[in-house]
């Protein structure tokens, strides 16, 4: 009998033991599909930074000629001359083009005239009238300005055109490659910073265009959504987690808060144009409207964040400070809602984040619009970053695509700080009980 | 407390309606196609003068003149681009709504190319091949001439011409809510359908057949929706040597270097000749300007002043410069005298 019994007991063991290398390596492979997972992930991460840094970083520097311009009178207005209005008038265009002709006086040829004033930015007259209307004692003197280079010959000192396909294909050609070279050899040709890039609204010319506008425009949109969704989030979260009776109707409501959480964005922007636009009168492409919209699509995930911030809070509290003569909303206001505060704001910012990246409901209340004048207020028509980067990755100019990627660096770093506020925020103020 | 927040909301919302009723820049609205010309115009316009600049939307040719022609008044845009002809029917919207006297300029004309890779050889192909390879369906290849529709048998490009290179159809182009895949319907598909007598003959008889026969692309993944976006087709084209882009002019203008443009009936897509007409694939650009916003948004007669100036749409005007293919001088003095005369578009 004991014998039988420990016959048994081995075969059981035998068992065990055989199919425990199995479970052994069964275990090992769920790790690894797990950490291949990761590591999968982080790849795709990095393989984004790293395609838009090695596109975008370039756009970053912005090429500049020098030129020696001799502010003609004859050119300008007499010497002396200080009216505003005159000196705002001048052929400016035709002054850039005269420097350039003068700098390379055996160009004569119609065509060739026209390929050589292409070097430098239409934005260069623009300049000399800046510096004229600022200082007219110019007038009458030989100067040498730093002016932009047309966005091709950036794209070339900068790498980006194949000089090895025929010249016919190049956007570059072989008499301007030329005198790009003379000026090169009189060190005429640097790269600089690019303060335009931040300091400028939109444009077509890829040198002139900056996201200043945009990022106006997506700090008053974000304002406006802020100043309504995180107060009227919050009441609706103290509302349904403090004060409502738990019936059917709560009930549906509280489905239905998250069902709009998932609601498609593009929706909001449908609804925005119907009863903002549409409605109440509201004027197209303004971030008044856009904050609106955003403030619709953030409202869902602030009460979700907040009801749970206000749930995580311990009975224990409320309790007491009812037990020691506190009515209800003083309760709430002294102590539930200062506890559940930094979760709260964790939400929000989360939410605020989401709203900045989004472009999907502006398509349909017309921000998505070619605006060049900065915005000053939420009532001025204007874009958002997201929509600037949806503009120029549609432009056929090749310089607009590393702007196209700098404009991506410069969202991703703003939504990377307002995330790791959120999580700093969480990290200080959270308490656990 | 309550009352307070109520009185609060009730005049915010007078205070924006009070907004709406003041505009001090001009709104324009309309195509795609037209948007790259209208914004540099625009700029021009914001840096020369001491108007705004005018704020410009890209929604499509439809979606535009859906929106200009929604009624008279500030809330609505004052221009608004198209890259086909207004129509009959977006008039009677219009008049409808109030608004009678539309002016009309044509800006210029737009070429649409059949591009490939420089790595692969360049093709040329007539208008009819492009409709036997794109179309959904075709005559029957074996008996062509029966009247019978097949749908399209067609993989490569081999079979549908046997000069063409042996090379599997793949075709990348706009979705149908482009002007361009209207135009491109039109003008390559049209035009080749319309080769084949027995369905030019259908014309007269049934119209709308005629149409959905001429105009509908195929559906089995031999042509591929792009999405409106260009330079994404450039890109894919770059990558994918094998297949061919359906895009604007001024794309393949501004990345000669990366793909070449296909000849459509012998003829090469250059600005030449696209300018004097004989590349078959090409089209006018409009815009349409709402008579009844003139003196009333400032700076609109301006703007009207500064596009049709020579500096603008001339030959060599900064529009060439952007790939606007110019109206010659006559037309181009007829419809700058209407902008002056203000005339009124009869359709």
């Amino acid at each position: 009998m004991n014998n039988n019994l420990q016959q048994q007991h081995d075969r059981t063991m035998v068992r065990v033991q055989q199919g425990l290398d199995r479970r052994y390596r069964q275990e090992k492979r769920f790790q690894r599909i797990g950490l291949g997972a990761i590591i999968l992930g982080l790849v795709f991460v990095s393989f984004l930074f790293i395609s838009i840094i090695a596109n975008g970083y370039t756009a970053f520097q912005q090429t500049y000629v020098k030129i020696d311009v001799n502010f003609d009178p004859e050119m300008i207005a007499p010497i002396g001359e200080t009216d505003q209005e005159v000196l705002s008038k001048a052929n400016y265009g035709g002054l850039v083009k005269k420097t350039l002709r003068d700098m390379f006086p055996e160009v004569t040829n119609r065509r060739e005239k026209k390929v050589l004033y292409s070097l430098v930015s239409t934005g260069a007259s623009f300049q000399l009238r800046d510096m004229v209307m600022q200082d007219p004692a110019l007038i009458g003197t030989q100067q040498s300005v730093w002016v932009l280079a047309d966005d091709d010959v950036d794209m070339l000192i900068k790498g980006h055109i194949d000089l090895n396909v025929p010249e016919s294909d190049r956007r570059i050609k072989n008499n301007q490659m030329a005198w790009i070279q003379s000026l090169q050899a009189e060190d005429r040709i640097e790269k600089r910073f690019n303060t335009i890039f931040f300091s400028a609204g939109d444009s077509r010319e890829p040198e002139l265009s900056g996201i200043k506008g945009a990022v106006h425009g997506s700090f008053f949109t974000l304002m406006i959504c802020l100043l309504i969704s995180f107060p009227v989030g919050v009441a609706a979260a103290v509302y349904l987690e403090e004060f409502a009776p738990k019936n059917r109707w709560t009930d549906i409501i509280e489905v239905n808060i998250n069902n709009l959480a998932a609601v498609p964005s593009i929706v909001f922007g449908l609804l925005g144009l119907a009863v903002f636009i549409n409605f109440f009168g509201l004027p197209r492409s303004v971030p008044l409207v856009g904050g609106l919209v955003l403030a619709l699509m953030t409202l869902p995930t602030i009460i979700i964040a907040s009801r749970a911030a206000l749930k995580s809070v311990p009975p224990s509290i409320r309790e007491a400070a009812l037990g020691v003569g506190a009515s209800p909303m003083q309760t709430i206001t002294h102590h539930v809602l200062p506890l559940a505060m930094p979760g709260m704001l964790t939400g929000t910012i989360i939410g605020m984040a989401q709203a900045l990246g989004e472009t999907a409901p502006l398509l349909m209340i017309g921000m998505v619009a070619f605006i060049v004048d900065i915005p000053g207020g939420p009532f001025d028509p204007s874009a958002v970053l997201p929509v600037q980067i949806y503009l120029w990755a549609d432009s056929p100019e090749r310089a607009f695509v590393e702007r196209t990627s700098a404009a991506i660096m410069v969202l991703l770093a703003f939504l990377i700080s307002m995330n790791l506020l959120a999580v700093w925020l969480r990290k200080k103020f959270e308490r656990r009980w | 407390m309550k009352k307070l927040i109520s009185a609060a909301v009730a005049l915010s919302l007078t205070g924006f309606v009070g907004m709406a009723s003041a505009r001090d820049y001009i709104s324009v609205v309309g195509s795609s196609t037209v948007y790259p010309f209208a914004t540099v115009v625009a700029e021009q316009f914001g840096k020369t003068t001491k108007f705004k600049t005018p704020k410009i939307e890209s929604t499509g040719s439809g979606g535009g003149l859906k929106l200009f022609c929604a009624g008279v008044g500030v809330e609505h845009p004052d221009i608004t681009n198209a890259s086909r002809r207004i129509k009959k029917s977006e008039v009677d919207r219009c008049a409808g709504n109030g608004i009678n006297d539309i002016i009309e300029v044509k800006v210029g004309y737009d070429g649409i190319a059949l591009a490939n890779s420089k790595a692969a050889p360049r093709f040329s192909v007539s208008r009819k091949d492009i409709f036997l390879a794109l179309a959904k369906e075709v005559p029957d290849p074996k008996d062509p001439a029966s009247g019978k529709l097949v749908a399209n048998p067609y993989q490569t490009w081999k079979d549908v011409n046997k000069d063409l290179p042996d090379m599997a159809i793949e075709v990348l182009g706009p979705p149908p809510t482009s002007g361009t895949r209207d135009a491109f319907a039109e003008l390559a598909m049209e035009g080749g359908c319309k080769k084949i007598d027995w369905i030019k003959a259908m014309k007269k008889k049934d119209k709308k057949m005629y149409k959905s026969v001429c105009h509908t692309v195929r559906e089995d993944g031999k042509y591929i929706e792009a999405g409106e976006n260009d330079n994404l087709i450039v890109q894919k084209l770059e990558a994918n040597k094998g297949a061919l882009g359906v895009f604007g002019y001024s794309f393949l203008d501004q990345n000669s270097d990366k793909v070449q443009g296909s000849l459509v009936d012998g003829v090469a897509p250059t600005f030449e000749l696209i300018a004097d007409g004989s590349y078959p694939v090409s089209r006018p650009l409009y815009f349409y300007v709402k008579k009844a916003h003139m003196g009333k948004i400032p700076g609109i007669e301006e703007y009207l002043a500064e596009f049709t100036s020579d500096k603008a749409w001339g030959d060599d005007g900064y529009l060439a410069d952007k790939g606007l293919i110019p109206m010659p001088t006559e037309e181009r003095k007829a419809f700058k005298s209407d902008v002056d005369s203000k005339t009124s578009l009869k359709l």
